[in-house]
């Protein structure tokens, strides 16, 4: 009698556990395969007219003389005021959260809510900033209307990543903080908030650099893709990086493709930038973290 | 007790209440501040509540406008969506099932794609190898979807031209194959955490009864962890549904009732957006079409979400 996984079905076993491995291994390749011919189409497509007139020059109806300069200085801007209204608003809603308020069916309620404003679409907030800041409060196409959209795009994963760093400071900081009787805003004023500064950075940086690629919010809102000069102040209309490309990919001639491969360029550049502070920040924090 | 002895102990008495009293102030006014400080941080935390409020109302008050305007039984059941023409239709059926279709391909290559990726990075990965293509795997999810548009525009779209002649410049395979490599790897990501939370002593015990890597795998971890899989999946659809740009750029702005994906086609997302482009005047059914089409899209990916979230928290296996 047989066996019943003689030979010859151990060895069918066998190859398929090493078809399963090349499978999933081919997965991971084909998918980093596809970020690869990316970035090379659009290096392939835009280097050659990535040049210091383009980045300097305003917009144009020929693409020879197009350039990109209102749109850098429109995500800027944005950035600046995205940073400025979000980062002290999703720390203090951290911090609530973490260190003032009590397990009550409230907070619970705020936590859902934050898990769920994270999947919202980007689309839906660009309709809430048109409704509310651009025609509501009107403030008009503006750079303020837009940064205020954006921040409370951005919020829940600042929110999420400030609330993991201020949970990874011991409870004997605070403890030990408290019995020198210390109040609670002192406990979080110079112990916890500096202990979770590295971290709370990081999740805000990486935020931002989200809000830098993001497009359609500020198409909902009327961000406008024709703009020939540098915003003055926040209530002045404004373009960004994502809107200037959209519109150039969206026309037919070739030479506005090519000037838009060389805005991605430029774009993604940041976005390495910011990455990588993020990735050294983080990496300062954990030396740090020995205590 | 000597007259001496009583007057010293009286001013001391005195100084302590003085000293007391000045405490008692500063005791206050440290309370004052403590609770203003916790106040403003308690507003803080409300930003987020009234963000969700002003999406309802904001949705809503434009909505019930367009729908005093428009019957709901035309806007659920017709089949042409025209809201610019002079006779116009609005009935959603082109937008939605351009938006399920353009989804459910991008899902097509999400889905095996990201499960085996994350099959590899919970199982086979070295650690080593791990720590560096996982954080490369996330790059993908970092790209600018305009930048995804440029690439299925520019592309893939010719790219498929050579395989498939009939295929027109703006289509929804294009546009639904690229939004499947942008959300790959949130898949990869969601379902390696429900593999990784499956514990070591189930493989131990498959391997124990002379199982294969693969047996264990499909039929031990994977079965282990699907409500996380599939919860996974359900928030990647919900990406994809919500997802704007690729569409807008790639797969053409014509509402289209058909299912054949070699044909242009607008979702909700690309209408929202085309229309908002066009600066349209405020108070115009066609200003309250954004916000019909926007409650719609709202609420679809609301309930993804929140299904996504109850088969994680429903069939979630506790293992001690």
């Amino acid at each position: 009698m047989r066996a019943p996984g003689g030979p010859g079905m151990r060895r069918r076993r066998r190859a398929a556990a090493v078809a399963l491995q090349a499978l999933a291994l081919g997965a991971v390749v084909v998918g980093l395969g596809v970020l690869v011919v990316l970035l090379f189409d659009v290096l392939r497509d835009g280097a050659g007219t990535l040049t210091w007139t383009f980045l300097d020059s305003f917009p144009s109806r020929r693409w020879q003389q197009a350039g990109f300069k209102a749109a850098i200085f429109g995500s800027v801007y944005l950035l600046v005021l995205v940073a400025v209204i979000s980062f002290p608003l999703g720390v203090g809603a951290a911090v609530y959260l973490e260190e003032y308020a009590r397990r009550s069916a409230m907070t619970r309620f705020v936590e859902i809510n934050i898990a769920n404003l994270a999947a919202v679409p980007s689309i839906v907030y660009g309709l809430l900033g048109l409704g509310v800041f651009v025609r509501t409060l009107g403030l008009g196409r503006s750079l303020l209307a837009g940064a205020l959209t954006m921040s409370l795009l951005i919020l829940p994963v600042i929110i999420t990543a400030a609330r993991e760093a201020i949970r990874a400071v011991p409870a004997s900081i605070r403890e030990g903080a408290y019995a020198l009787g210390a109040s609670r805003w002192q406990v979080v004023r110079h112990h916890v908030l500096p202990m979770a500064l590295p971290g709370i950075l990081t999740g805000t940086i990486l935020a931002l650099s989200r809000a830098i690629g993001e497009t359609a919010p500020l198409i909902a809102i009327g961000a406008l893709t024709y703009v020939a000069f540098v915003p003055e102040s926040v209530f002045d209309p404004f373009t960004a990086m994502p809107i200037q490309i959209y519109n150039w990919v969206s026309r037919p001639q070739q030479g506005f493709h090519a000037i838009a491969a060389s805005g991605i360029l430029v774009l993604l550049v940041v976005m390495l930038g910011f990455n990588a502070l993020a990735i050294v920040l983080r990496a300062r924090m954990q030396r740090r973290s020995q205590w | 007790m000597s007259v001496l002895s009583e007057g010293l102990f009286r001013s001391q008495v005195g100084r302590s209440v003085l000293r007391s009293e000045a405490a008692l102030r500063r005791a206050l006014r440290r309370r004052l501040s403590e609770s203003l400080i916790g106040a403003a941080l308690y507003l803080c935390a409300l930003v987020s509540v009234l963000t969700t409020a002003g999406i309802v109302a904001t949705l809503a008050s434009e909505a019930w406008r367009f729908f005093e305007q428009v019957a709901l039984v035309e806007f659920w059941t017709g089949t042409q969506w025209t809201p610019l023409f002079a006779n116009p239709r609005f009935g959603i059926w082109p937008l939605l099932t351009a938006t399920l279709l353009i989804a459910a391909i991008a899902m097509a290559v999400a889905l095996p794609l990201g499960l085996l990726a994350a099959i590899w990075l919970a199982e086979y990965a070295p650690g080593r190898w791990r720590a560096v293509i996982k954080p490369l795997l996330e790059v993908l999810a970092g790209i600018p979807t305009v930048v995804y548009g440029y690439f299925a525009l520019l592309f893939v779209t010719p790219l498929l031209k050579q395989f498939l002649p009939g295929i027109i410049v703006f289509n929804a395979l294009s546009a639904g194959l690229v939004m499947g490599f942008m959300i790959l790897p949130m898949v990869a990501s969601l379902s390696e955490d429900a593999l990784l939370a499956v514990p070591r002593s189930l493989r131990e015990g498959a391997y124990a009864l002379g199982a294969t890597q693969l047996e264990v795998v499909l039929r031990v971890v994977v079965p282990a962890a699907l409500s996380g899989i599939v919860s996974a999946f359900i928030l990647a659809f919900s990406r994809a549904v919500g997802e704007t740009m690729i569409v807008t750029i790639a797969a053409g702005n014509l509402p289209n009732l058909s299912l054949n994906p070699l044909e242009a086609m607008q979702t909700m997302t690309a209408y929202i957006a085309q229309v908002s482009m066009g600066d349209v005047p405020h108070g115009t059914l066609e200003y309250r079409t954004l916000f019909a089409v926007g409650t719609a899209l709202f609420v679809l990916t609301l309930v993804l979400n929140l299904l996504s979230r109850w088969l994680l928290d429903r069939f979630r296996e506790v293992y001690d």
